[in-house]
């Protein structure tokens, strides 16, 4: 692909999109579904109300605290599972029975538990982010080359050192992923979370504007809102491969 | 035992009637039979035989790193109970930590210093290998011999009194392996390390080895042991050399004609 294509046919793509969708709406005569120019004025009215950066600030900082604790508890329980064979095989039905459960299914019992507030969405995306978090890296662990443990164990080192300084990063490239795939669920699920468990966020954003009035103009901005920040969520945890010490997880040179 | 004169050199490694079997009941399979060595204080020892005869097993087993079927492993008169870091063992480059810099290699088991004697140790032995200006690059960032070199360092600088090497030129290029191989030597004779090198090359036995411990094809036993006595630096095409090379080349069976 010339280096012009490669810019001007996704932006022709999406123009494509964008006037389908608009003459869509016009020959459908529906008076419900906006038009784009209408999703634009949704955008608009969102941020010149300061609801836009309240909502995305809550959201963000759901995920924040949901995420950020199933990342200091998930490590060190995947570095233990997957160290310890006994330690996996005692745990493994329980992680497998819970592990298919959706964390949508968790909704009755997390709002059961911690009411309509903060803590039950927090408690749903670290219960979501927990999962893919943990198995990653068990994954890793199993998958760290045998030679760098016998070489860590040569050198002397203690079982918690010989976890900390060779296991764990042998098994960093597979952690990261296992962050990345837990950072895109985690998304996923503060939205699910937001419809029902709280009152702000973009989850909510989206719920109430078709609730109170069926202002979809709204509802399909909060959608595309969840829709870039999910993408620049990605884009950002994609820049850990480049770190000097992880490349060679990543990039076969 | 004071005041005894010893009059022999210390006896570094004893194995005795060592054996080594893998798999159950029917699926056994012998890799070792009936090692028996002596490996004096500050010898170069070559194991040397065709691969797969279980030499590396027997690297492994002396390393601390398996436990034989049978037979007893003492170094420095106490038995092998597991690694030890006194006595480091070098795999093929492909030991080396990819997360760390040549540096962070190079001072991996110096945990126990303080940050000045560790700084003073990763720079002798950066200077050792001859890697200086490479301090902060990463392994992917180097040549095949240049990890190697990191390897050997990173053994070295935890100062062990012997060096296990399993194969460790055997994946870089020919003019690689013998630079590597002549560097090891110098840093064999400045460090006066006991060293066990397993290797499949007849040449490269006869080039450094003080003894050659030839082996059989699986099950391994030790077929002879041949004292390599010509000085270093060795002239590769002396008569000496080549009559050497050439009784290990049919003892283990090879026509050295291609």
């Amino acid at each position: 692909m010339k280096r012009w294509e490669a810019y001007t046919l996704p932006l022709l793509a999406t123009v494509a999109l964008l006037l389908l969708w608009h003459w869509s709406v016009i020959w459908t005569h529906t008076s419900v579904f906006p038009r784009p120019v209408d999703v634009q004025r949704g955008v608009i009215e969102l941020f010149s109300k300061g609801l836009l950066w309240g909502y995305t600030r809550d959201s963000l900082y759901r995920v924040g605290v949901g995420y950020g604790a199933a990342v200091l508890l998930g490590i060190p329980m995947g570095l233990v599972l997957g160290w310890y064979p006994t330690a996996a095989q005692t745990t493994n039905p329980v992680i497998q029975i819970l592990r298919p459960i959706s964390p949508l299914a968790w909704i009755p019992v997390s709002v059961l538990w911690f009411g309509v507030t903060d803590a039950a969405a927090i408690f749903l995306i670290f219960l979501a982010s927990l999962f893919p978090i943990v198995l990653a890296t068990m994954d890793g662990v199993h998958g760290a080359p045998g030679m760098f443990v016998d070489a860590g164990r040569n050198f002397g080192l203690s079982t918690p050192a010989l976890l900390s300084r060779v296991v764990f990063p042998a098994a960093l490239p597979r952690i990261i992923i296992g962050l990345r795939i837990a950072l895109g669920v985690a998304w996923l699920v503060v939205v699910a979370a937001e419809m029902i468990a709280v009152d702000s966020g973009l989850g909510y954003l989206i719920i109430d504007s078709r609730n109170a009035g069926k202002r979809y103009h709204l509802v399909i901005a909060g959608m595309l809102l969840i829709g870039v920040i999910g993408l620049c969520l990605d884009t950002g945890i994609r820049q850990l491969e480049k770190f000097k010490f992880l490349r060679w997880g990543f990039y076969h040179e | 035992m004071a005041g005894m004169v010893q009059t022999t050199v210390r006896s570094k490694l004893s194995l005795t009637g060592l054996n080594m079997t893998f798999g159950h009941g029917n699926e056994v399979v012998d890799v070792l039979e009936n090692i028996d060595l002596e490996v004096r204080e500050g010898e170069f020892i070559c194991l040397l035989g065709p691969s797969g005869c279980g030499k590396s097993t027997l690297l492994n087993i002396v390393g601390g790193f398996l436990k034989p079927s049978s037979g007893e492993v003492v170094i420095d008169g106490e038995p092998v109970r597991g690694p030890d870091p006194r006595r480091i063992f070098v795999f093929q480059e492909r030991g080396v930590f990819p997360w760390l810099t040549v540096e962070g290699n190079i001072g991996f088991g110096l945990f126990r210093l303080s940050r000045q004697e560790k700084a003073r140790r990763i720079a002798h032995y950066v200077e050792l290998v001859g890697l200086q200006g490479f301090e902060r690059a990463y392994p992917h960032e180097l040549s095949g011999g240049m990890k190697q070199r990191v390897e050997v360092a990173r053994a070295l600088a935890v100062n062990p009194d012997m060096l296990f090497l399993d194969e460790p030129f055997g994946a870089l290029d020919s003019i690689t392996r013998l630079e590597m191989r002549r560097e090891l030597l110098r840093i064999w004779r400045a460090e006066r390390k006991t060293i066990l090198f397993v290797t499949h090359d007849i040449e490269e036995s006869v080039q450094l080895a003080d003894r050659v411990v030839v082996m059989s094809t699986r099950p391994a036993r030790i077929r002879n042991i041949m004292e390599i006595n010509i000085p270093h630096p060795r002239d590769i095409s002396s008569r000496r050399y080549l009559d050497l090379r050439d009784s290990i080349f049919e003892q283990i069976g090879l026509a050295h004609k291609i």
